[in-house]
């Protein structure tokens, strides 16, 4: 089964380049915004888009993503209002791939069976769910996988040769290299390391490698994109559309634009890498 | 509704990936999937040394002060007229609770494995007080996580932490309490994993925790069991403690749970009262959800996010509770009860004025339901209560809520 993961990754492949993938929250700050941005992404330069799930508890997730999170859920974001956000932009664009990011409550709350056919109808493509391990497949990864979505594992740099089987085992569409210990939007990956990693990660798999977790900026988005399918921004983007709310934390006339312009310049970024690792 | 199934013994869990009927499991980021699997293992190897639990003994006798008495409460038996009250005193430990019987045990693993650094998170202050202290005995470097709110309610337990030689980081985000601190735990944790143990304070939290941290504070129940005998000659006909996560209930209750006979009673939160959005009562007034990395009962809206909880106890106002305490509620065999915050400051009162002891406020909630309970008991009826913490430091918070004076 091809998805529209798969068959955009084979298009960069055939163009030999990496792909960008952009993490925005769902809802930030408001429904109507963040739906415009959605729009405006792929125009902007993101090969693939990950749309956050709020949630009020991310673990996983640093200052800048956790702000983001609330913002959605103070304007009323719901799981219901995110899958109509995806059914709106499908409308318009058939192609980009979309991916839900977030953590299993919601999902779990929602009803996954009911979940998992709300999403496919809407227009999703494949699901990172930080806190469900391969240890727990049973609960929304092999379901997905029969509904016919992509569930992207993350790997992180304690996911030792042992263990990378296990963790890519039912792993489908793209691998999500997590290329710092640590949580979002911290400490930058230092791309000698991150190389050597995906390195070891493709020794096991024929996936796409897409590295994320602390790339900011073109320059470093070049650097990481060089040795790899994808690079992930998120806290980033997310910061910068904070950065253009007004006093009381709204959207102004620059939040989209603060959004898109980021997008497109570290879409230079990974366009201007020489690629090696998807040869 | 059919009757739920009973197992041949409530005391077999959790199967081996940590699951207690649907509720347990590891539900985090992959990041901490290695370091829990080399915890369980580390766990595993500890439990079958004989020196481990030796060792663990003597620090126990020497340094907890254990076995904590049971004390027959006799005043508090008369005016209620029923049961024979008895109190598990872990107020009376090292530390002023339960807490360091779990905390003893996880230090000395993060010994065993090698790590330099400890962080724990922590809502009255009870078990950041505990790690604190067994940190410092053991020479590693502490880190604890405490809610804003928290630190302000819970002012002399902080006093003691920073005297203990622990960092404290204030965290700011969410409701403040408890739920936060633990996520801001679990950040430092995916950031410091290779050097770092993550010290849980309750039964919960991804597999092996809910089990380690179980089996470290058995010895509460293990005790009573040998006490009771010989006070009574008889086993107890009731026990009841209160829950937050339930880790003091679940070490009083776990030796006695095939003992079929015996009624258990946990007692929940319910702050301003189960019909206000103001409790703790996550199995009255939750649902089976997911959250720091495990199933369990929690406050969660229609949409999946995660409900403030609110308790007057800081130690009980947490919106979950242990995976092995709603498995065992879904079962019928601890049957689940709540008190308001305004029962628990009568029962602190009355405890501290009949029987000479200041409870804490998470205990005081066990004996607000005592009072209901023992009253409809015969004479001969023995009935344990967990008295799990001293109030010392709550003294200022009750001063405040009875109106400025004790």
């Amino acid at each position: 089964m091809t998805t529209r993961i798969d068959q955009r990754f084979a298009a960069l492949k055939s163009e030999g380049r990496a792909a960008l993938v952009t993490f925005t929250m769902a809802g930030d700050p408001d429904t109507k915004t963040s739906l415009e941005i959605l729009k405006a992404l792929p125009k902007a330069g993101a090969d693939v888009i990950e749309l956050g799930m709020p949630f009020t508890d991310p673990m996983a997730d640093g200052p800048a993503i956790q702000a983001g999170g609330l913002r959605a859920l103070n304007a009323g974001q719901t799981m219901i209002k995110t899958l109509a956000m995806i059914r709106a932009f499908r409308k318009d664009d058939d192609a980009t791939p979309i991916v839900l990011m977030g953590y299993y409550n919601p999902i779990y709350i929602y009803g996954v069976a009911k979940f998992l056919v709300d999403a496919k109808a809407a227009g999703v493509d494949g699901l990172i769910v930080v806190d469900l391990p391969p240890e727990e497949d049973e609960e929304l990864c092999l379901p997905a996988l029969k509904a016919g979505l992509n569930f992207i594992r993350l790997a992180t740099p304690t996911t030792d040769d042992n263990r990378l089987p296990a963790v890519l085992a039912n792993t489908s569409g793209f691998v999500y290299y997590v290329s710092i210990t640590g949580i979002t939007g911290s400490a930058a990956p230092d791309a000698a390391k991150v190389h050597a990693a995906v390195t070891r990660i493709k020794r096991h798999t024929k996936l796409p490698v897409a590295v994320g977790f602390g790339v900011r900026t073109a320059k470093q988005a070049r650097a990481i994109a060089e040795g790899a399918e994808a690079v992930v921004v998120g806290s980033a983007l997310v910061g910068a559309l904070k950065d253009s709310l007004d006093k009381k934390g709204k959207a102004t006339g620059k939040t989209v634009k603060a959004v898109t312009s980021l997008v497109a310049e570290l879409a230079k970024g990974v366009r201007g890498a020489k690629q090696t690792a998807a040869k | 509704m059919n009757a739920p199934h009973q197992p041949n013994s409530f005391r077999k869990g959790p199967d081996d990936r940590g699951h207690f009927g649907i509720y347990g499991g590891r539900y985090v980021a992959e990041t901490l999937m290695p370091p829990l699997l080399a915890l369980e293992a580390a766990y595993a190897e500890a439990k079958a040394d004989p020196e481990f639990q030796k060792e663990m003994d003597g620090h126990l006798k020497n340094y907890v002060g254990r076995p904590s008495p049971l004390y027959l409460a006799e005043r508090m038996t008369e005016r209620f007229g029923g049961a024979r009250i008895y109190f598990k005193r872990e107020d009376l430990n090292h530390t002023g609770a339960h807490k360091v019987n779990n905390v003893l045990g996880q230090i000395m693993l993060a010994r065993r494995m090698g790590k330099p650094r400890v962080i724990a998170e922590t809502g009255a202050g009870m078990h950041g007080v505990a790690t604190a202290t067994l940190c410092a005995k053991f020479g590693i470097k502490c880190v604890v996580y405490m809610g804003s709110v928290d630190v302000a309610r819970q002012q002399p337990n902080l006093m003691r932490m920073q005297a203990l030689g622990a960092e404290i980081v204030p965290v700011q985000s969410g409701s403040k309490t408890l739920k936060d601190a633990m996520n801001e735990a679990l950040r430092d944790w995916v950031t410091n994993v290779a050097d770092t143990f993550y010290c849980i304070g309750t039964v919960a939290g991804p597999h092996p925790y809910p089990v380690m941290v179980r089996d470290f504070q058995c010895i509460i129940g293990n005790e009573t069991r040998e006490q009771i005998l010989e006070a009574e000659g008889r086993l107890p006909d009731s026990l009841i403690a209160c829950i937050g996560g339930g880790s003091n209930a679940m070490g009083l209750f776990h030796p006695f749970l095939d003992d079929r006979q015996i009624e258990i009673y946990g007692v929940e939160a319910a702050g301003h009262g189960l019909n206000s959005s103001k409790h703790a009562a996550s199995v009255a007034g939750g649902r089976p959800a997911v959250l720091h990395g495990n199933r369990t009962y929690l406050l969660t809206n229609k949409d999946g996010q995660i409900k403030e909880a609110h308790s007057i106890s800081a130690g009980l106002d947490y919106p979950g509770i242990g995976p092995e305490h709603a498995w065992l509620a879904d079962i019928g065999r601890i049957k689940f009860l709540s008190a308001t915050d305004k029962e628990a400051l009568g029962a602190f009162q009355l405890c501290s004025q009949l029987e000479g002891i200041i409870p804490a406020l998470e205990p005081a909630h066990a004996l607000a339901k005592v009072a209901q309970l023992a009253p409809k008991k015969s004479r001969d009826h023995l009935m344990v209560v967990n008295l799990s913490g001293r109030g010392d430091k709550d003294l200022a918070s009750v001063a405040e809520h009875l109106g400025g004076h004790l």
